[in-house]
């Protein structure tokens, strides 16, 4: 039997304000546990909530650029259930009336294009975070660290319109860049500030109603989401064709092991028992602030690509790499104010430097080379100051200590010799010291050249500019 | 209106409240009387009427995006009944 | 007459004339303490030392303004600075809160001197402060009945002299049916007048901060410290606060007082009906238009409550869970365990039986038919108060349908014992000012009479309280602490 998967995507991305949601405890990471609290978002007696204004208008802007209707109305609800990360024991989130819905994005895999719908978006506040000791089956006890309470969240909630394990991928990978150009959230995976569910079902392809879902969680990278939906896909099929019955649960991805693993023992259910929250009065949203917001929006990845095609000539392809994240296309754009050829430049920051960031598993907001030094490189190869095989060494050098190219040939001696009367006393040692390649050129084996060439390169230590030499050699020879 | 043994178990589950076997029966009684008590808004045709959530016809009441010193963690602590590494500490989740 | 006899008026004179010093009155209202409260137990944290202090203090500075030097109470679900908040329970018999709630900061800016806490229904739940985890609060006008809940402990202090004035809540009643039931003031503001925050919270869409006094003016002061914005709760609007003692006019010329008939209906004892009815006479000979109206849906209001307050007291104390603060089962194994055990050994009965009540009415099935439905019958019963104040300036009825019941005689059925709240809590449905008077009494007993007003349009009730206090000596009766202590 052939399958079709069928996924759906619920991601909760932390919006970049300076405090929280609810209360003014900083919304930075990483500090020691709860030293980031107060009475609010640590649930004490009496406590009430006032929101940031900001976390409305970033949730707004996300929904502008994930296409959404933007809600004239909307309101906070409580979603009620025990834990002990969850101060008040109930989260304030959005149950009806979400600030955004009914928008899509636009994915392309294997150059298909496709549109994914994108249910819902809205505004909650983040739980703690619960430390074990060992796994949370194991431990005997946990510690609870509130920091992360009360954190503003978007939770961003997606038609089962996905359908392959790279379609999942390619949908976060666009919706992080949407996000990061809006300018609503830094999206770090690994600090937790983009977060992902996948909600996985599979049916025999034709078959209408959808097969018994699972929901994967703690799902913290772009890896684990496509290799938890295919280890996932692969489980619901066998388990099919096994005439084994699936229940609906929560899995947990397990990466040491890369497998999910169902994460209550007996299905416990769930009742939220949500209704509106009368501590907060609703929202009414007007038009002029959306489109207050709207104008203030940054360029979008969309724009942008459409732009550096037409501006640069790059291709498709290489203008979708540039536009995957704000920081690229700042870095790209910024270059292009030093250096005239956009494909160029497209060429070394998606090979070398691509290249030299991911061995050393950094992103471009932490790379030392500056743009305006990347473009005096490219006008040095221009100038025959150095030669493009020089050039990536030098590349190395600006990569691992941020100086500037000039300095970098200067300090060790790298320029290349493009001067003529240096050039021809070489190669006429050269010619001296290599009769029978000489002969072997002037009996018509054009390939001695080559070698020649090369001898000339080994006498300069590779500095001399290669057009030039090839110039002067062929004008010895020739004379 | 009656409420079941059954019925006030799960309440009492998803309340998080630990029920003596002798208390259910008198859960159910007290539940079932009131429930019957307000079985009389069905008397009332509510066809169309908007639910009233708020009573104040106050909408978009914001705070700054402003960050406050956050609290002394001593003092935050101070209340709890079992603290470790500045930590509330509870027995294991399973 | 003693310092501790005066109003809230008088020891301002005292004090501005230099008659006697705010430690002279604390010390006073000390010794009043310590003569009644084996009686009226009133208080659940008395702070001498901490009381003589602030007195000290206030002295030290001399001139005399505002609060200064006036001795107060809070009810024990206002968070205060370092002093124990109990609201009554076992959940939070050692809980010390670190911040204070914005009333109590008000009212300490303005020189007040904080006693202490007040009794109560364990987490306001209750209508004669029996519901207390640590013992009942008597009825200063009879030792044998309630002082009326759930804010019982506040009434009887102020009644029994043990304080001249003290803040309690109002979520269907709380404020003005003990006031009526011990014979003093009891003011509950417009939901959204006076802050919530540090209030421990019982049901947010209804609780309010009220005033007890033994006269309207004290009254009309004591709201001018604590209303206003407080941009700590969301639901503390902006507007114009007035000053509220400038309402204080023997004037109800032409004003509209509205009766509605279903307050003077079949289960409010005639004697109750009478007096109030009498009350209404005196508007009417003060120059005031007396007419009868109809608030059809009243009958409505009380099972509308028994909805929608368990179903937010459901949310607003799953809090208690033994984590943070608070009362925690050490006992159990894991952590659902601790929850439940926790919250069943830390929560009394009442307040379990609502949290199950409400827990249910939101549960899913039920949401529709009980909470839902119970959010459009609130606004049918707002909308009727909207038609009659279309026309009418104030509506008049009686607070509570009895006077003061027995100890003990109303616990075990809860529908009996909510009944208490069945002409009080419509105000709340509709977030409106209310407020108790005291206008005579039976067999001894306090009547209340019950004002209710636009929604901010406290100076109403202000000014008729204040003109039926000119004309009336009810509040200057005072209770002789007579009647068998059990
Ligand atoms: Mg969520
Ligand atoms: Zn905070």
């Amino acid at each position: 039997m052939n399958f079709e998967t069928v996924i759906g995507l619920e991601i909760h991305v932390e919006l970049k304000t300076r405090s929280k949601i609810f209360c003014s405890c900083s919304n930075e990471f990483g500090a020691e546990p709860n030293t980031n609290v107060c009475p609010i978002c640590s649930g004490f007696p009496g406590m009430l909530p006032v929101l940031n204004q900001q976390v409305v208008e970033y949730a707004i802007k996300a929904g502008l650029a994930l296409n959404c209707e933007i809600a004239d109305y909307c309101k906070f609800d409580r979603k009620n259930y025990f834990y002990p990360d969850l101060p008040k024991a109930y989260q304030i989130s959005q149950f009806d009336l979400p600030i955004c819905k009914k928008g899509y994005l636009d994915i392309e895999v294997d150059g298909v294009k496709k549109r994914i719908g994108i249910t819902r978006a809205h505004l909650e506040e983040d739980a703690g975070k619960l430390v074990h000791q060992g796994t949370i089956s194991s431990t005997p006890f946990s510690l609870v660290d509130l920091n992360r309470s009360g954190v503003p969240l978007l939770e961003i909630v997606s038609e089962p319109d996905l359908r392959s394990s790279k379609e999942a991928r390619a949908y976060m990978e666009k919706l992080r860049s949407l996000l990061l150009f809006a300018g609503v959230s830094d999206c770090k995976m690994e600090e937790g500030s983009l977060r992902c569910d996948a909600n996985v079902s599979v049916r025999p392809y034709g078959q209408k109603t959808l097969g018994t879902r699972t929901e994967i969680k703690n799902l913290n990278s772009f890896r684990a989401v496509e290799k938890a939906i295919d280890f996932e896909v692969q489980r619901h099929i066998e388990a099919i064709e096994d005439g084994e019955e699936l229940i609906q649960e929560t899995r947990t991805w397990e990466e040491d092991q890369q497998i999910t693993r169902s994460m209550r023992s007996k299905e416990e259910a769930h009742d939220y028992r949500y209704f509106p929250d009368p501590d907060l009065p609703p929202l009414r949203i007007s038009r002029e602030w959306v489109n207050d917001l709207r104008l203030s929006m940054p360029e979008m990845p969309e724009q942008a690509r459409e732009r550096i095609m037409d501006q640069f000539g790059l291709s498709a392809y290489d203008a979708g790499l540039l536009t995957l994240s704000p920081d690229l296309l700042a870095f790209f754009d910024e270059c292009t104010h030093y250096y005239h050829d956009g494909k160029i430049i497209a060429n070394w920051m998606m090979g070398e430097m691509s290249k030299l960031l991911n061995q050393k598993n950094l992103d471009i907001g932490q790379c030392r080379i500056r743009p305006a030094h990347m473009a005096e490189m490219l006008n040095l190869i221009d100038q025959g100051r150095i030669s493009g095989k020089m050039a990536k060494e030098v590349f190395q050098v600006m990569f691992d200590t941020g100086s500037s190219p000039e300095a970098i040939i200067k300090e060790r001696g790298m320029e290349q010799i493009s001067d003529e009367a240096t050039l021809e006393k070489i190669i006429l040692e050269v010619i001296a010291n290599n009769p029978g390649a000489v002969e072997d050129y002037r009996n018509g084996k054009k390939k001695a050249t080559g070698f020649l060439v090369g001898q000339v390169m080994q006498a300069t230590r590779g500095q001399a500019n290669p057009a030039l030499v090839n110039q002067i050699l062929a004008r010895k020879l020739n004379s | 209106m009656t409420i079941s043994i059954k019925e006030v178990e799960h309440v009492a589950v998803l309340a998080r409240l630990q029920l003596k076997e002798n208390e259910k029966e008198k859960y159910a009684r007290h539940m079932g009387s009131v429930l019957q008590y307000v079985d009389k808004l069905n008397q009332l045709d509510t066809e169309g009427v908007e639910p009233l959530d708020h009573i104040l016809p106050v909408f978009n009441v914001f705070r700054e995006d402003q960050v406050k010193p956050a609290s002394n963690r001593e003092e935050i602590l101070a209340n709890a009944p079992l603290v470790e590494a500045g930590q509330y500490k509870v027995p294991k989740i399973i | 007459m003693e310092l501790y006899e005066l109003t809230l008026r008088e020891l301002q004179q005292v004090l501005h004339k230099g008659e006697a010093s705010a430690t002279d009155i604390t010390k006073s209202v000390l010794g009043r303490i310590h003569e009644v409260e084996e009686k009226i137990k009133a208080f659940i944290t008395l702070d001498e030392e901490g009381a003589i202090n602030q007195a000290q203090q206030c002295d030290a500075r001399g001139a005399y303004s505002g609060l200064d030097g006036i001795p107060y109470g809070l009810k024990d679900l206002i968070c205060s600075q370092g002093m124990k908040t109990t609201c009554a329970s076992r959940m939070l018999e050692n809980f010390v809160p670190f911040y204070d709630a914005t009333v109590a900061a008000r009212l300490k800016a303005a020189g007040g001197i904080l006693l202490g806490k007040l009794n109560l229904d364990e987490f306001a739940m209750g209508s004669s402060t029996e519901q207390s985890a640590f013992f009942p609060t008597r009825n200063p006008w009879d030792l044998t009945r309630v002082p009326g809940g759930s804010s019982g402990g506040s009434a009887a202090a102020v009644a029994a002299r043990e304080l001249p004035f003290a803040l309690g809540t109002d979520t269907g009643g709380s404020t003005r049916q003990p006031a009526s039931y011990c014979g003093v003031i009891g003011f509950k503001p417009t939901y959204g007048r006076v802050s919530r925050y540090g209030v421990v919270a019982y049901a947010s869409s209804l609780d309010q901060v009220g005033v007890f006094s033994r006269e309207v003016g004290d009254c009309a002061q004591v709201l001018n410290i604590i209303a206003g914005k407080d941009p700590l709760d969301s639901t503390c609007v902006e507007l114009e606060k007035p000053d509220f003692t400038s309402f204080l006019k023997d004037d109800v010329k032409d004003l509209k007082i509205a009766y509605p008939r279903e307050y003077f209906q079949k289960g409010i004892d005639s004697g109750v009906k009478d007096t109030v009815k009498q009350a209404l006479l005196k508007y009417e000979e003060l120059g005031a238009i007396v007419e009868e109206v109809s608030l059809p849906h009243s009958e409505y209001a009380l099972p509308t409550y028994y909805l929608v307050a368990p179903a937010e007291a459901s949310a607003n104390l799953a809090r208690f869970d033994g984590v943070r603060y608070g009362f925690r089962d050490f006992q159990a194994e894991n952590v659902v365990g601790m929850f439940s055990s926790t919250r069943a050994e830390g929560f009394g009965d009442e307040v379990k039986m609502r949290i199950m009540l409400g827990t249910y009415a939101l549960s899913s099935g039920y949401y529709d038919a009980y909470y839902l439905k119970a959010l459009k019958v609130r606004r049918l019963i707002k909308e009727d108060f909207d038609n009659v104040f279309a026309k009418f300036d104030l509506i008049v009825a009686p607070t509570t349908p009895t006077t003061a019941f027995k100890l003990g005689e109303q616990v075990g059925d809860p529908l009996t014992l909510y009944m208490n709240d069945i002409l009080t809590v419509p105000v709340n449905m509709a977030g409106l000012p209310g407020m108790s008077i005291p206008c005579g009494f039976l067999e001894g007993m306090p009547v209340g009479l019950q004002l209710i007003g636009r929604a901010f349009d406290e100076g109403t009730l202000l000014r008729a309280a204040y003109a039926f206090e000119q004309h009336s000596d009810y509040h200057q009766a005072k209770p002789d602490l007579g009647g068998e202590l059990i």
